[in-house]
């Protein structure tokens, strides 16, 4: 597929490799943010081929992972009430909550649907207007625009069986929370490509100046991933920091701008907990007020939730970059992901899962 | 989760007033909102996720970033001596 099979050519996988090699005089440890960026490099051993110098960190940019429990239970509640269609992206069909998921609620009964696109879930209340259709809207700034779209379009066709639950998340505070994370180890940073597609770098540029951080905006494929390396690694080698946009075929500096008129006409900054890590200040979008309408947390009045998170996970710690999952004595014994125990083993972009489903917990026991 | 994946607009179509288009991923053809994209027109190809088109996918700086990376070490190679000849 154009766009995709270049950046997986082996021959200039080799050069960049080749070149990571000759600039690299010291260890270096990098974070990449985004659990899409963690999944290709696990599932391509990038960080295998490169130097034994330079360590990759798995970041925090899962947003499915990182959905805090209460709001997964207050899916779980909405979800079995008897008027109630659930709609949900497939990756969040399994992550536990206190008590059970969504998968689980299905196979007893609840009208529980996997949706491709947001707007599909308001086709579905269009389809079943005896039927309250709720919509698990989560994501980070990537994911923003479609869910915004959603709420827009329900407003403009007068659908009025449809809301959203939201745990919308944003990138730049959680790398803020790494940087801050007492023993932080990252000294640069391989930026998300698909939430600056639609954002922007402007934030990365005050980020990168006021921690004195090198941040290179990055792709997802094998190339850009090594590319996105190789630029981190040469500015730390020069003592620069500066930001570099890897992804300058589908990223620009200002962004998408219609598409963050779209987000901010719906959205506004919030404080949100992150599974694992903890309250992060301004690192969430909920609705407007004016769109209080199609918020379900209003229509359907859950409450607070007593939530119950097992104590054995350190996913927290590998959030911020701290630890491994190795470095787990529950990984891929106890915890797995058919049986996961927290953030970082609930989804497939999770670095506990992404290890598991690539077999480096065998491997790492060979060795 | 924030998978985007690069296709081409094949079809631009009005759906009740929103600006949509099919887009071809080697094969597979979906639909994908183009409401943010009003610069887009068939046989572009964008960056779609969750069924809306984020982006436009320049070809030109597409060609930059990787003539630069197949480039790299061509100095290095023409800087090694040449053999006795």
């Amino acid at each position: 597929m154009k766009y995709l099979d270049e950046y997986r050519d082996g021959r200039v996988a080799a050069k960049i490799l080749a070149e990571i090699g000759r600039v690299t005089t010291r260890p270096w440890t990098l974070m990449e943010v985004c659990g899409g960026q963690t999944h290709s490099i696990v599932k391509h051993g990038v960080d295998r081929m490169l130097p034994s110098e330079i360590e990759l960190v798995h970041g925090p940019g899962c947003p499915v992972c990182v959905t805090p429990l209460e709001q997964i239970d207050k899916a779980h509640a909405i979800a079995s009430r008897p008027n109630v269609t659930f709609a949900s992206f497939g990756d969040m069909l399994r992550v536990p909550g206190s008590h059970t998921d969504l998968l689980r609620l299905k196979s007893q009964g609840a009208d529980v649907r996997i949706v491709y696109a947001p707007l599909d879930a308001v086709r579905l209340a269009q389809q079943h207007p005896d039927r309250e259709v709720v919509f698990f809207a989560i994501g980070f700034e990537t994911t923003a625009p479609a869910n915004a779209l959603a709420v827009t379009r329900a407003a403009t066709l007068g659908v009025k069986n449809f809301s959203v639950l939201v745990s919308h998340v944003l990138v730049p505070p959680a790398i803020a929370a790494v940087l801050q994370s007492p023993g932080n180890r990252v000294q640069g940073f391989l930026g998300p490509g698909h939430v600056c597609t639609v954002m922007g770098y402007r934030e990365y540029e005050a980020l990168s100046s006021h921690y004195r951080v090198p941040i290179v905006i990055t792709g997802f494929e094998p190339i850009d991933l090594l590319d996105g390396v190789l630029r981190t690694v040469r500015l730390l080698e020069a003592g620069q920091v500066d930001v570099q946009n890897q992804y300058s075929r589908v990223v620009t500096r200002a962004g998408n701008l219609a598409a963050q008129q779209l987000v901010w006409s719906t959205f506004e900054v919030c404080d949100r907990k992150w599974r694992g890590i903890g309250t992060i200040p301004k690192s969430g979008l909920r609705l407007r007020y004016e769109r209080r309408e199609y918020d379900a947390e209003h229509r359907f009045e859950v409450g607070a939730m007593e939530t119950l998170e097992p104590a054995a996970c350190i996913s927290g710690q590998i959030l911020r970059g701290l630890k491994k999952p190795h470095d787990c004595p529950a990984f891929g014994s106890t915890c797995t992901p058919e049986t996961p125990l927290g953030a970082t083993m609930v989804s497939a972009e999770g670095a506990c899962a992404a290890y598991f489903a690539y077999g480096r917990h065998r491997q790492e026991a060979i060795r | 989760m924030c998978l985007a994946i690069p296709g081409k607009v094949i079809e631009v179509f009005e759906d009740h007033g929103l600006r949509m288009g099919r887009v071809d991923f080697g094969g597979t053809v979906k639909k994908a909102c183009l409401a943010q994209l009003p610069e887009v027109g068939v046989g572009d190809y964008v960056l779609v996720h969750v069924g809306f088109a984020l982006s436009l996918v320049d070809p030109a700086e597409a060609e930059r970033t990787y003539r630069l990376l197949e480039e790299l070490g061509l100095l290095d190679e023409l800087k090694v001596p040449e053999g006795p000849a």
